[in-house]
């Protein structure tokens, strides 16, 4: 089964992160969130692999503070 | 006294008196099974065909009025096919492939439910539950005339059961007063308010989803197409769900969900259930209104279906939310399981830890069923912020690219389970072989000659070989086995091949009398046969 990657693994990480806050620019809250959940299923098709999936929900949760 | 409970559509068995009301001391009987719905009296005709004496007592005296289950699934019609009653179910029903998707007032996919050809029966037919029920009776009346050992008691209601050790007693009431028989075993096919279940203090724990929906079935002559129309947020139905969906005799079902505080009665006042219907169909379109009720549901099992000497099945054992039509199709496999089991116990062919592994299969298939119809529900039913902001993100995707579609649930429909690592299963020696037709599932149909593969399979235990040549009759442990001896030629279009051998060149299959497939090989080995036969009968 594949690893989640979780050592840093962007080609740029600061071009990403400014344009994942451009594309909330102007949202409602709830269009944010909503914005979000159609990303988030957008990757996870990409990545396909449940097992990776499941270590990416882990990974998430456990990072709440 | 016994109270009437509902209106009956067709009045099958009416109240007789019979000589166990006069007894002295209480009647024996091998099998009472009680509840006359679709899955008692499925039971009481398959072991009847077997030769096994049994009594269905009913607390009504026909068929329950009310199209209520539907949906009857390709796994059921096979089913009721080696029971002798699929072909007026087919005949009568509406055959449907195709289903469409609307978010709003637009069509956002649709999907076909059968792409693969070469089965006799078809994935789903419509039919009122009432026909459906009625079909089986009358299988069971021309059985009956030929000296099936069946018997069906109307408006005997069981009001007390006590298990006895080597009996259960029950206390019957009747429109004559009450009288006690005995059974060997008893069956409880009495719906998912089961009174049996409730006379024995037994559990049913589960789910309960905060969600109403109106069924209305109305008669209308519409040429809309015979397809599954589903809307998610409706103009006609703001926020909720709605379903289309067309049954025999010009008959139409329309459901809508309503959410969880309603005025239960003002939404059935008929007016404004006429309103609702007007709304969806269009104003200048004439209809009746059929049959008309608002359902909740839960998603509920019993710990056990098993308890010593009674047997639990269909609702009265599990009970699953409509969606995926997976309550009255998971019952019939209930049946198709327990009946061949019964019949091996009770003629001495097969221990009593045989009759263990019904529970074991059957509830897996529930909770395999439970799971798929929770699922169905959370999608159409967010019970949380999450659960409509993941859904309403769904059906955004869902316009603009084809990943999403398989991700919309309106309810995941009915299939048979494979009973993986179950009690009874052999070996798996076709490594190669297709894995659909592993150990525990159920044998898919193809064509097979000017027929199919199911319909060789007709309730015994059968060998199947494919490629390689056999005798038509194998004695093993001295009784005989039927062998069904076929080859690719018998089907030139490919599935036959496809589906039971994949890459290999011959195989052979030893098949349960429910049709579940036992073991495979590559090649004819009659110890091996013999030996995944001992286990399949619980003796292992």
């Amino acid at each position: 089964m594949a690893d989640l990657i979780l050592a840093p693994n962007l080609e740029n990480t600061d071009d990403f992160y400014a344009e994942l806050l451009a594309a909330h620019e102007g949202l409602s809250e709830a269009a944010m969130h909503a914005l979000n959940a159609r990303l988030v299923l957008i990757l996870a098709n990409h990545i396909g692999d449940q097992g990776v999936l499941r270590q990416a929900l882990e990974a998430a949760r456990a990072a709440a503070r | 006294m016994v109270a009437v409970r509902y209106q009956t559509a067709f009045r099958l068995y009416p109240y007789a008196k019979v000589p166990d009301q006069e007894a002295t001391a209480p009647r024996r009987h091998p099998v009472v099974i009680v509840g006359g719905g679709p899955i008692g009296m499925g039971l009481a005709l398959d072991l009847g065909k077997r030769g096994i004496a049994c009594l269905v007592l009913d607390d009504h005296d026909g068929v329950g009025k009310g199209s209520r289950a539907i949906c009857f699934a390709k796994r059921t019609l096979e089913i009721c096919d080696r029971l002798g009653c699929a072909d007026p179910m087919v005949e009568k029903g509406v055959v449907w492939n195709l289903g469409r998707v609307y978010r709003d007032e637009k069509e956002i996919y649709s999907f076909n439910l059968l792409p693969e050809e070469g089965h006799k029966r078809p994935a789903f037919i419509n039919l009122q539950q009432p026909y459906f029920e009625q079909f089986i009776v009358e299988e069971i009346r021309r059985q009956q005339a030929a000296g099936a050992p069946i018997e069906i008691r109307g408006q005997n209601c069981v009001t007390a059961m006590v298990q006895m050790g080597d009996h259960v007693r029950l206390d019957v009431d009747t429109p004559d007063g009450p009288y006690q028989i005995e059974a060997d075993y008893l069956v409880a096919c009495d719906g998912a308010n089961s009174p049996v279940r409730a006379m024995m203090g037994l559990d049913f724990e589960g789910r309960v989803f905060e969600d109403n929906f109106l069924i209305a079935d109305i008669r209308m002559e519409a040429d809309f197409p015979v397809e599954r129309r589903f809307w998610f947020d409706p103009p006609f139905n703001r926020g909720e769900t709605a379903l289309l969906h067309k049954q025999p005799d010009d008959v139409w079902r329309l459901d809508f969900q309503l959410g969880w505080n309603i005025d239960r009665k003002a939404e059935l006042d008929p007016d404004r259930i006429r309103g609702r219907v007007a709304a969806m169909i269009g104003a200048d379109i004439p209809f009746e209104l059929v049959w008309t009720s608002i359902y909740t549901f839960r998603c509920c099992t019993m710990k056990d279906y098993r308890h010593g000497r009674v047997f639990f099945a269909g609702d009265s054992a599990h009970q699953v939310s409509p969606f995926g039509a997976r309550g009255a199709n998971g019952g019939m496999q209930d049946i198709d399981n327990l009946g061949w089991k019964l019949a091996a116990v009770i003629t001495g062919q097969a221990p009593d830890a045989l009759l263990d592994t019904y529970h074991a299969e059957r509830k897996h298939g529930a909770m395999e069923n439970i799971k798929n119809s929770s699922r169905s529900a959370d999608f159409l039913t967010p019970r949380n912020p999450a659960h409509a902001l993941f859904r309403d993100a769904v059906l955004d995707l869902v316009e603009h690219f084809p990943f999403a579609r398989p991700m919309v649930n309106s309810g995941r429909l009915s299939v048979p389970c494979t009973y993986d690592a179950g009690p009874l299963n052999g070996p798996d020696a076709l490594p190669e072989g297709p894995a659909r037709s592993r150990p525990g599932s159920p044998c898919s149909d193809a064509p097979c000659g000017d027929s199919f593969l199911l319909d060789h399979l007709r309730g015994d235990f059968t060998v199947l070989t494919i490629n390689t040549g056999c005798p038509a009759a194998l004695t093993i442990a001295g009784k005989e086995i039927p062998v069904i001896a076929v080859s690719t030629e018998d089907d030139p279009s490919g599935p036959l091949a496809a589906r039971y051998l994949g890459t290999c060149p011959a195989a052979v299959y030893l098949i349960r009398p429910d049709q579940h497939v036992v073991a495979r090989w590559d090649r004819l080995d009659l110890a091996e046969i013999e030996s995944a036969l001992h286990r399949a009968l619980g003796k292992a």
